[in-house]
């Protein structure tokens, strides 16, 4: 069974958008045999499990809000791909972990934003260092898209910008 | 004044037209209530007992007469021709039309404002002294930090959505007016002992369920480091603060729960990584603000002017509201003038339309155009001539606001309770109105001097009663109104909390327990002490006695 393509993935360096499908799936336990192709695994799991995994590129990890990237640390650096779980969008723990991520632990690869994600969150998640969005099912997927756009100016810097405003402005 | 280059403007069309497709899609079924709730809410409005409610920013209090003009236009076009000042320098409209709100916010925008952050779970709007720039007891204009600040906080990604909401206050002075002790984050801007620019940083204040006077974090932060440092705050306090009781979220409970000191150290780990990063900010961005603070064109004017001088000695009515309403001006022959929105009988705090073009045309011919607005919930005409301040009484006696009461008992600071709030467990317009009436004798009230009152018309505590030297809370007892009256809170750099008196009082008995309150003062005071000096010398004793004299006699 295929998913309907829920997935908005921005192309970092050139603005670029495109919906996909997922091939990742998230397992709320790891299995304690072989972990298949395509995983992402809890933290805490990737963690215990480290020295087996940490050169699999088909292996992610995905975040729930308590999670401590500090945990994590510099093997952010090696990994494909990291989600980040919104149980609800008005947790906005996640944003200071996809932040964390990107400008402190190095990671490059794929952040990916899951749970409550629609068009109002798009833009914060992006600013925090987000380029994929797992749309929620029940939302216009085209429609969140355009969320990416509601500002093209920002006061203060980020991920996706780390120059605040007032060293453009003078610039 | 600060002034909105492209950039800013651009920012705030551009919310403008978010909100506007937010609430498109709320009305058309695509965003349910529950979503819609917390991005509305970012955005001031509420949906309350009549009506939506729609909360404007005014950044630190400041206004032109142009944005005043506008506010008195959106009350008439949208409300029901009045607006109400708060106790955070916002100005709340009671009555629009949620379908009207996008046009609401696409006038302000034409004027440079917008209802941004002033509800919901986010930094919100920055309060700071309303006399700041003109105060005598200046230190340094906190105004530009203000609207660093601003910039900074709006629509930060990462704090988009914090536990609870966030409240930042900014003083510059010797005397706090921007109660700085009693919220989420206060600064003080100082001078260290080499005469550098920093700030003292206070964090976990606020008043609401479990009322807390902050503790300073930090007693010299650099001015360059603000940001980052504000940054490192907001970031521990998102990612520790509780989000399993609203009641427990605020970032008080947090840094009560880690102790001070352990939370003040985890901000330095934090802060230790953002430090010297692109937050930092650069000399130029400092000027550039400053910039826009500068000194309006001063005439050089004797120290006290003659004119002024005779007036005041042959008109009493014109003194009394010199000596209450009359600020000292930092620059010679010049004062900060307080027009008083507390008229007895008119809800504390509210302006109609014809007064506030009436109000833009006083700033426009005698206080180069510009309007204050107080945390005390009053207007304040920052710059005006001594020479000019017999002509802006009779000006502001015309149009109601020259009631020579700042700082006195009728000077009531009060939310707007149960008659527009759907928070509100109790009533608190009527007994504003009911104390008001009490001390309606003009003798005796400037007899009396300074008291703080204040009235919330429940816990979440919005007309700060804590902070009263005497303090109204209205609480819910079995689906009826009564009232907890408690006495000694403060706001300054003493800032603490009220005691609680005793059991709470019925409605129509509150404005007699104020005045028997006053009864107790006025018997117990020596010379001309205040009100605050008789409540710390002979303590809560002598007037709980009395107020419950005769309960106690009936056994």
């Amino acid at each position: 069974m295929v998913k309907a393509p829920h997935i908005v993935k921005l192309d970092r360096a050139t603005g670029q958008r495109q919906i996909i499908a997922n091939h990742w799936l998230r397992l709320a336990e790891a299995a304690d045999d072989a972990v298949p192709p395509h995983s992402l695994l809890p933290l805490k799991e990737w963690l215990e499990r480290r020295d087996e995994l940490i050169g699999r590129a088909d292996v992610g990890i995905w975040f729930a809000p308590d999670d401590e990237p500090e945990a994590l640390g510099s093997d952010a650096a090696q990994l494909a791909i990291i989600a980040v779980e919104f149980p609800a969008f008005t947790d906005g723990r996640g944003f200071s972990i996809g932040r964390l991520l990107r400008e402190r632990y190095g990671f490059t690869g794929e952040l990916r934003a899951v749970g409550d994600v629609f068009k109002d969150t798009m833009l914060y998640l992006k600013r925090c260092g987000f380029d994929a969005f797992e749309v929620r099912a029940d939302k216009d997927v085209e429609e969140a898209a355009k969320g990416l756009d509601d500002f093209t100016e920002y006061y203060q810097g980020a991920a996706d910008q780390p120059l605040p405003l007032f060293r453009r402005r003078s610039a | 004044m600060y002034i909105y280059d492209d950039y800013d403007q651009r920012i705030v069309d551009q919310r403008v037209a978010q909100f506007r497709d937010q609430t498109r899609r709320f009305l058309s079924g695509e965003l349910t209530g529950e979503e819609f709730r917390p991005l509305r809410l970012q955005n001031g409005l509420y949906i309350q007992r009549h009506a939506p409610m729609l909360r404007v920013a005014v950044p630190y209090g400041h206004l032109t007469s142009k944005q005043v003009r506008m506010l008195a236009h959106i009350a008439r076009k949208y409300d029901r021709g009045y607006g109400h000042f708060t106790t955070r320098q916002n100005i709340q409209y009671n009555w629009p039309k949620l379908e009207d709100v996008p046009d609401i916010l696409a006038d302000l925008a034409t004027v440079q404002m917008h209802a941004v952050q002033t509800s919901g779970n986010c930094v919100r709007n920055t309060t700071t002294d309303q006399f700041a720039g003109v105060a005598h007891d200046e230190i340094i204009d906190p105004r530009p930090w203000c609207e660093i600040i601003r910039q900074w906080s709006t629509f930060h990604p990462e704090f988009a959505h914090l536990p609870r909401k966030f409240k930042i206050a900014v003083c510059g002075s010797v005397e706090d007016r921007a109660a700085t002790w009693v919220h989420d984050i206060g600064v003080h801007v100082v001078h260290n002992e080499a005469g550098e620019v920093g700030f003292k940083v206070i964090v976990g204040g606020g008043l609401g369920r479990t009322p807390i006077v902050g503790a300073v974090i930090r007693e010299f932060l650099p001015q360059q480091h603000l940001l980052s440092y504000l940054d490192a705050v907001l970031r521990v306090y998102n990612r520790y603060g509780r989000r399993d009781n609203k009641y427990k979220a605020r970032i008080k409970i947090l840094v009560k729960a880690m102790t001070p000191a352990a939370f003040a150290a985890k901000v330095e780990a934090e802060w230790a990584h953002l430090k010297d990063g692109p937050m930092t900010l650069t000399q130029a961005e400092i000027d550039r603000n400053a910039a826009f603070f500068t000194a309006p064109a001063y005439e050089t004017l004797p120290a006290e002017d003659a004119g002024f001088a005779q007036l005041r000695s042959e008109n009493k009515a014109f003194a009394r509201w010199v000596e209450r309403n009359v600020f000292k001006h930092k620059v010679p022959g010049y004062a900060a003038v307080t027009l008083s929105l507390k008229a007895t009988g008119v809800a504390p705090g509210d302006a109609t339309d014809a007064q506030l073009d009436a109000v833009a045309d006083l700033a426009d011919q005698y206080a180069f155009g510009e309007i204050r607005v107080s945390h005390e919930q009053n207007l304040i005409l920052a710059d005006v001539k001594q020479s000019d301040l017999f002509a802006v009484w009779e000006a502001a006696k015309k149009l109601g606001f020259a009631t020579p009461n700042i700082g006195l008992i009728t000077d009531i600071v009060c939310c707007p309770g149960g008659d527009f709030c759907d928070l509100a467990n109790a009533k608190s317009i009527p007994i504003a109105e009911g104390i008001q009436r009490v001390f309606d004798d003009q003798d005796y009230l400037f007899d009396l001097g300074e008291i703080d009152l204040n009235i919330s018309g429940c816990m979440n505590s919005c007309g700060h009663h804590h902070v009263g030297h005497i303090g109204i809370l209205g609480v819910d007892k079995s689906g009826s109104e009564w009232y907890q009256v408690s006495l000694g809170g403060r706001q300054g750099h003493d800032a603490s909390l009220g005691k609680v008196i005793g059991p709470s009082f019925a409605q129509d008995d509150v404005p007699g327990v104020v005045k028997q309150i006053i009864d107790v003062y006025v018997e117990h005071r020596q010379d001309d002490e205040r009100f605050l000096d008789v409540f710390d010398r002979v303590g809560m004793e002598p007037f709980k006695t009395r107020i419950y004299a005769k309960e106690r006699a009936h056994g």
